[in-house]
């Protein structure tokens, strides 16, 4: 479909993209407000950048954040990939159409009754079993790479669909292993969906502040309940020049995924 | 001999154990705790760690007695202010989604009809705001809406208003809140739909004298039907039980199912109480998951099949 756009059509979708980027664009040009208020302008700025190096609290969440973050989006592409792999490559094997529902389910739970679950199941484990002793970083982790593993999975299923199978099969029939056709020939085609992937997850994770906040410990608050605490005592300009970093950090991570996945097809 | 190590080392490469790790992961961190929620609905609230109850009791002569306390479900059953929260978060959802539809569709319709370079770049312009902080997304609206914010001051300046408008701490603000966070959900399906309409069909309809809007209304909009339903579960199944855009946008007055949970464990501390809300609220849900996964399957069904 590339025919001309009507004026109307143009100005919807003038209207689309103003909302939103326009509060995110006061964001940032509030960054660099001299004032303590938020919403009058007062002058250029940068004192709030420095500001936010001296939180201490903020940030050891924030290290707490990243260390989360990439364990999780580690694992999660690690045993996504190989969910994927076994939903469209191993074929019928007993249980997989409950292990496809399984996949895919943690996508449309609510975050509130994941948290809540996770937080009863390692409760109970602690009771009985005496592990994970207590609740931070580890039991974070282990909530992110559950949510993060459907995401991933649903990527490299695509990219599968999408993969020219006569590759995989030449290969078999020129005698290499499963094992061989796998590291050599899907993995490499495979790739970049493990990239984006990856980066996906890692976004989640950093993200994430309703399952966080129900896994989480005495001393292991991540970047977004650092974050939510402080918004409830009101808006400060800090937090809108964590915000500027924070967007311009993903923006650029969203174009270098985009370059990934547009560069060439296979 | 050698025929023995070669099937022990067949069964070790076999490519089943690729379904083993991931399948027990699944089972032990997302469906042993769903059950551990379902059980704790069931048992009375106690002081103590954990603050409930058991199930099951081990009475004299090795006889297991099971108890299934249903006074939570009745608790909830019997106070009217539950009923009016899942029908408000319902409501919410619901206009949040529409309000997602009228926004998202006009533009997911031009950017299917935008030529190459452009598309792509209008396509990224969605995924972006996907992608950054939800929390500061509305955290953003705080300024916006307050009674010092952005729009008041802006429609005080023009003249509309003299003294500026309670627009923070409402239930508008809240669905706005849900529109704002949840539109790229919305556009993306829309989009996969209605790039794949052949424009040939469109076309055809005009030869034989059809209006735009005819032609919209009998070959694009049934066409993106699938497109639609997906957008809408994808947005209408998390706002349901959202919590942050009611806790920070909605104020007191909004009352949300995701936000009760959370004050019920958090505050309360009354965990059954908290897990029946919580198997409640999935079975309210059930009926868009199940669209949902349908049209999921129905999807990946089409991908697996070449």
């Amino acid at each position: 479909m590339q025919t001309k756009l009507p004026p109307s059509l143009k100005l919807a979708m003038s209207v689309g993209y103003s909302f939103l980027y326009l509060p995110i664009l006061t964001l940032i040009v509030f960054s660099f407000n001299a004032s303590r208020d938020v919403t009058v302008w007062q002058g250029f700025s940068t004192k709030w950048y420095g500001s936010l190096l001296q939180d201490d609290v903020l940030i050891k969440s924030v290290w707490i954040s990243l260390e989360v973050a990439t364990c999780a989006a580690t694992v999660a592409v690690a045993f996504g990939t190989l969910a994927a792999v076994a939903l469209s490559r191993l074929g019928r094997f007993r249980g997989r159409r409950f292990f496809g529902i399984l996949t895919a389910a943690p996508l449309v739970m609510p975050e509130v009754i994941t948290g809540l679950s996770l937080l009863l199941l390692f409760v109970g484990l602690e009771q009985t079993l005496g592990w994970p002793k207590g609740r931070g970083v580890l039991t974070i982790t282990i909530a992110h790479i559950t949510l993060c593993m459907a995401y991933v999975t649903i990527l490299v299923r695509g990219r599968l669909s999408d993969m020219d199978r006569s590759l995989e099969e030449a290969a078999l029939d020129l005698g290499a292993r499963p094992l061989k056709v796998f590291t050599a020939i899907t993995l490499p085609l495979i790739f970049p969906a493990l990239i984006s992937g990856w980066l996906l997850a890692f976004a989640l994770s950093l993200d994430d502040l309703v399952i966080a906040s129900f896994v989480a410990g005495p001393g292991s608050s991540t970047l977004p309940m650092v974050i939510f605490s402080s918004i409830r005592f009101g808006i400060t300009p800090q937090i809108n020049a964590l915000a500027t970093l924070i967007i311009t950090g993903v923006a650029i991570a969203v174009m270098m995924a985009g370059w990934l996945i547009h560069r060439k097809r296979y | 001999m050698r025929g023995v190590w070669k099937k022990a080392e067949k069964t070790l490469t076999s490519p089943f154990w690729a379904a083993v790790v991931p399948y027990g992961w699944l089972l032990l961190f997302f469906l042993v705790p769903f059950l551990i929620v379902l059980k704790i609905s069931f048992s009375d609230l106690k002081l103590g760690l954990p603050p409930y109850g058991p199930l099951t009791e081990w009475v004299e002569d090795g006889v297991l007695m099971i108890k299934l306390n249903l006074t939570n479900y009745s608790f909830i059953g019997t106070d009217s202010l539950y009923l009016f929260t899942y029908l408000e978060s319902l409501m919410i959802a619901v206009l949040g989604t529409a309000g997602c539809l009228c926004i998202g569709y006009p533009m997911a319709y031009g950017i299917a009809k935008a030529a190459q370079p452009l598309r792509t770049v209008l396509l990224m312009m969605v995924i972006l705001p996907f992608w950054t902080s939800f929390l500061l997304r509305v955290y953003a609206w705080i300024g916006i809406l307050s009674p010092h914010g952005f729009l008041n001051k802006a429609l005080m300046k023009v003249g509309l208003l003299s003294t500026p408008l309670p627009l923070l701490d409402t239930t508008f603000a809240t669905i706005l809140g849900i529109i704002y966070c949840y539109l790229p959900f919305m556009i993306l399906p829309l989009y996969a739909s209605l790039e794949k309409i052949d424009h040939a069909l469109v076309e055809a309809a005009y030869d034989l004298g059809a209006h735009p809007f005819q032609a919209f209304l009998r070959i694009i909009w049934p066409l993106s039907l699938s497109g639609v339903m997906a957008g809408s579960m994808l947005v209408l199944i998390p706002a349901v039980g959202e919590f942050v855009i009611p806790e920070l946008l909605g104020g007191s007055q909004t009352l949300m199912i995701g936000k009760v949970i959370w004050n019920e464990f958090f505050t309360n501390r009354d965990w059954p109480v908290a897990s029946a809300l919580a198997i409640l609220m999935l079975i309210f849900l059930i009926i868009p998951i199940s669209i949902f996964q349908r049209l999921q399957e129905r999807q990946i069904r089409f991908l697996d099949a070449d």
